[in-house]
């Protein structure tokens, strides 16, 4: 890696680090919360953006994650259990709304996704034996770890920051290996690759089932981070805001979920405290979205790209013209 | 005499009304380079995305190193040992020239979960950097493969259907497209491969020249039904292949 | 039982509505395969714009004109131009994303910049009562109902039989084989759009007078006009009428049998079942994936 990279992660470790101790519990509640989104949107960048699959119905998993750890706590199952158990189910169901994605074309997948994920918001809403209806599940404790208790935001924070770190970790290693690639051709071109023995059928479940687990894993951690839920954050408009969350970072680039979680979560907030702006900082958000995509449609972190494409464009042209201005001298 | 690497009989494919094969026999031999011509609509692509496991035939069958692989598809063939080209440029435009190699042959080496989390290139990376300088596009290897001009992508797409060492790659109209002047370094660098590798190519194309300087043997198909198989002089000199396709 | 016609006309009505706004969301999708979800949006700015040009002291008529004048600009070209030009080459979803962005802008822009309030909208129709044997229908439902799918089918009248249309159609199909053919392909996708943008107006005109102009009317309407245009067929303009039609009566239907907590759930049902036995919607064509 190159070394402006390695100062960027340096300093951003630092940040990450030190930044909460100087916050407003509120605010180190809102980072958690950042935290936690980044982790569902890695999941779903895995299966948009690096598999190419159409996904419109993430908040689903985030939701039955969120759901497995509340409704397994409060009948006395320690949480962690609770959070494998909801990483499991995930990759499970992940698995199986994978199938229609092997029969379907894209458009009619994304609403098959769209049909699933308002499937499970109904009986999040209507069975309220297990869910609790839209009353919800409250009081959802936060775990201890190893005789400490996480109770506190500052405390939560730095467990919910290490388990991001370590799925990161665990992606990068994914998309590294020749998984990356094959996900890439599958992506890019799901014809040529089967012609070359990539397995379309294994990559494509996969790529959901992977992508779910990363939304359950998230919706555990959301649970005892928020302390109370009720379906309204996993309904089919939380899905389309963490598609939103995906293209807007950059789909296909590692670090997009982290940007574009910032833009679902903090923009708004920030956006709500500066002054002048107060019931505005929707609409002002609508609207820097539409200019961001018309601006940058592969996302914020497709920068680099462009700006080394348009050198890259500018080096041949002087290079041809030179050529140009050479082919009439004659010695 | 060598038994036949690929052994297609009596092979038929209707759309409808219209019969596109016809009952098409041929064998091809371990390390021939073998020829398909014929006008358009006679039948050749069929037949091609038959052996390739695209399209089920409706009879007939097709037979690899003596199994029996009719209806296998795309993904079964290329474990096989059956690689191809396309008509159309199909490498990955996001990935470098070297990836593109790499990923062509890397669901050969292993499986799925002894490739989790594994070094990136499969260890394949010596055997691609061989690819590319007997190609010799080593000045692009790390450029993404979108940005490379025509003929050198058309390059990296005849590299990839070659990395996973295939018995028999098929060829569709590799000169499509590419500037008449690489046509004859084209040419050299098959007959270098089909040398080197010693594996069979099936070659559809409609460059007469290209064809009879290149293949062992040449089919020649109209309206779906060979009507002959034979070395580039006896098609030369056939009277009703003239009369029909080749003109005088 | 005349209580069930009753439901089953009414539900016609405003099934008739989610037709046009289905409609005009299935043409957009054929022809540039853009998914609009600020669909419910473009329903909802017009009604707001009738109600401006009627505070200036313009009649209904004349405001509806108007309104068609600037939604056709706005709404069609402004639109096209802007945000689906650009982004057509990146596939579906930078436009998806736009579209999103564009749908919480002018949701929230009208909520905060106009009013967060409901607001009566005239209706096209006298407050009258038929009553044929012993079925009691308001002369509202039934105008509805008439001028919307009078409206759907003229749509598609235009569009199989002028030349115009077909040429539309065309570009609908196979957007190369049509340029190819001589078709200026922006310009007909310029008109698919303007088409769109005219029918949300109608639609706007038919419904405002009973849901009332609200900056969130949008919402509802959108999610439902989309589930009706998949459930009748997503590649077929026709689905959109029959997706329509289904929705609007099953709705009213079950608001009055089951609970009208309901009424909001049957859509999505619906949509649900007719996604996992028929994706292509009921009038659909199969598409099959081609690996």
């Amino acid at each position: 890696m190159k070394k402006m990279q390695l100062a960027l992660m340096a300093v951003a470790a630092a940040a990450l680090l030190i930044a909460p101790n100087m916050l407003k519990s509120y605010g180190i509640y809102l980072l958690s919360y950042w935290l936690v989104y980044i982790i569902a949107t890695m999941g779903l960048n895995l299966t948009v953006g690096y598999a190419g699959q159409k996904s419109l119905g993430h908040a689903a998993f985030f939701g039955i994650g969120a759901y497995t750890v509340a409704i397994l706590m409060k009948a006395g199952v320690s949480f962690w259990l609770g959070l494998p158990a909801a990483a499991l189910l995930c990759f499970a169901v992940g698995l199986v709304l994978g199938f229609p994605a092997l029969r379907v074309q894209a458009i009619y997948l994304a609403f098959a996704t769209l049909g699933f994920n308002t499937a499970i918001w109904l009986l999040m809403r209507n069975e309220e034996w297990l869910t609790g209806g839209t009353f919800g599940i409250n009081n959802i404790a936060r775990p201890e770890l190893a005789g400490l208790s996480l109770e506190g935001n500052l405390a939560y924070y730095y467990f919910v920051l290490a388990v991001t770190v370590l799925l990161a970790l665990l992606l990068w290693g994914l998309l590294r290996s020749p998984w990356g690639k094959a996900f890439t051709a599958l992506r890019d071109n799901p014809i040529r690759a089967e012609s070359l023995g990539v397995s379309v059928r294994s990559y494509t479940l996969l790529s959901f089932a992977i992508g779910a687990a990363y939304a359950g894993i998230a919706g555990a951690l959301f649970a005892s981070l928020v302390q109370f839920i009720e379906p309204a954050p996993f309904a089919v408009a939380a899905s389309i805001m963490m598609y939103l969350m995906v293209v807007v970072g950059g789909p296909g680039y590692f670090w997009g979920p982290v940007l574009g979680a910032a833009v679902g979560v903090i923009v708004p907030e920030w956006l709500r405290d500066v002054p002048g702006v107060s019931d505005w900082y929707l609409p002002l958000f609508g609207a820097a979205v539409v200019v961001l995509m018309v601006w940058l449609p592969e996302g914020l972190l497709s920068i680099p790209d462009r700006i080394r494409a348009r050198r890259e464009a500018r080096e041949a042209s002087a290079a041809r013209s030179a050529a140009a201005a050479n082919v009439g001298a004659v010695t | 005499m060598s038994t036949a690497l690929l052994r297609v009989t009596d092979l038929k494919k209707s759309y409808g009304a219209i019969q596109a094969v016809g009952g098409v026999s041929f064998e091809v031999r371990p390390g021939e380079i073998f020829g398909v011509i014929g006008p358009n609509g006679s039948g050749k692509t069929t037949l091609f995305n038959s052996m390739l496991g695209q399209i089920t035939p409706d009879s007939g069958r097709i037979e690899l190193k003596g199994d029996d692989v009719t209806k296998l598809g795309p993904l079964a063939l290329n474990r096989r040992g059956v690689g191809r080209t396309f008509q159309t440029l199909q490498v990955f435009g996001k990935m470098t020239v070297r990836e593109n190699l790499i990923v062509a042959a890397q669901e050969h080496h292993g499986t799925m979960w002894s490739r989790m989390f594994a070094p990136g290139d499969s260890g394949l990376g010596p055997k691609a950097d061989a690819l590319i300088d007997q190609f010799r596009i080593r000045h692009v290897a790390d450029k993404k493969a979108g940005t490379l001009s025509y003929g050198q992508q058309k390059l990296v797409d005849i590299g990839m259907a070659f990395m996973s060492d295939p018995d028999l790659v098929l060829l569709d109209e590799p000169c499509a497209g590419v500037n008449p002047s690489l046509v004859g370094g084209l040419s050299s660098l098959l007959k270098e491969l089909n040398q080197t590798r010693k594996g069979s190519f099936v070659v559809i194309e409609h460059n007469m020249d290209f064809v009879m300087d290149l293949c062992h043997r040449i089919m020649v198909m109209v309206e779906g039904r060979v009507m002959a198989i034979g070395t580039p002089a006896e098609i030369r000199g056939n009277k009703q292949v003239l009369d029909a396709y080749l003109g005088n | 039982m005349t209580d069930f016609i009753q439901l089953f006309m009414s539900g016609l009505a405003t099934g008739s509505i989610y037709a046009l706004a289905a409609l005009g969301f299935t043409l957009l999708w054929q022809a540039s395969g853009t998914i609009n979800f600020a669909q419910g949006e473009f329903v909802m700015l017009p009604a707001f714009a009738m109600l401006a040009f009627m505070s200036f002291g313009a009649p209904l008529s004349l405001s509806f004109v108007l309104t068609i004048v600037v939604a056709v600009f706005v709404l069609g070209w402004l639109f096209k131009r802007g945000l689906v030009d650009p982004l057509f080459k990146f596939g579906m979803m930078p436009i998806v994303v736009a579209t999103i962005g564009l749908s919480i802008a002018l949701r929230n822009g009208v909520r905060a910049g106009y009013s967060a309030e409901a607001h009566p909208f005239p209706s096209l129709f006298a407050d009258k009562i038929f009553n044929v044997a012993g079925v009691t229908v308001t002369l509202a439902d039934v105008g509805t109902f008439g001028l919307a799918v009078a409206i759907v089918l003229a749509t598609q009248a235009f569009i199989s039989k002028t030349v115009t249309g077909r040429a539309m159609q065309a570009v609908a199909q196979n957007t190369e084989s049509a340029s190819v053919l001589g078709i200026n392909v922006p310009r007909m996708i310029l008109y698919t759009f303007a088409i769109n943008a005219a029918l949300a107006v109608a639609a706007a005109l038919l419904v405002t007078p009973t849901y009332l102009a609200k900056f969130d009317m949008g919402e509802g309407l959108g999610t439902k006009a989309f589930f009706a245009a998949i459930i009748g067929g997503f590649n077929n303009s026709r689905g959109a009428l029959l997706g329509g039609l289904i929705v609007g009566v099953a709705e009213n239907l079950a608001s009055a049998y089951i609970s009208p907590a309901y009424k909001d759930a049957v859509a999505l049902v619906i949509f649900m079942v007719v996604i996992l036995f028929k994706p292509q919607g009921l009038l659909g064509k199969k598409e099959e994936r081609k690996v």
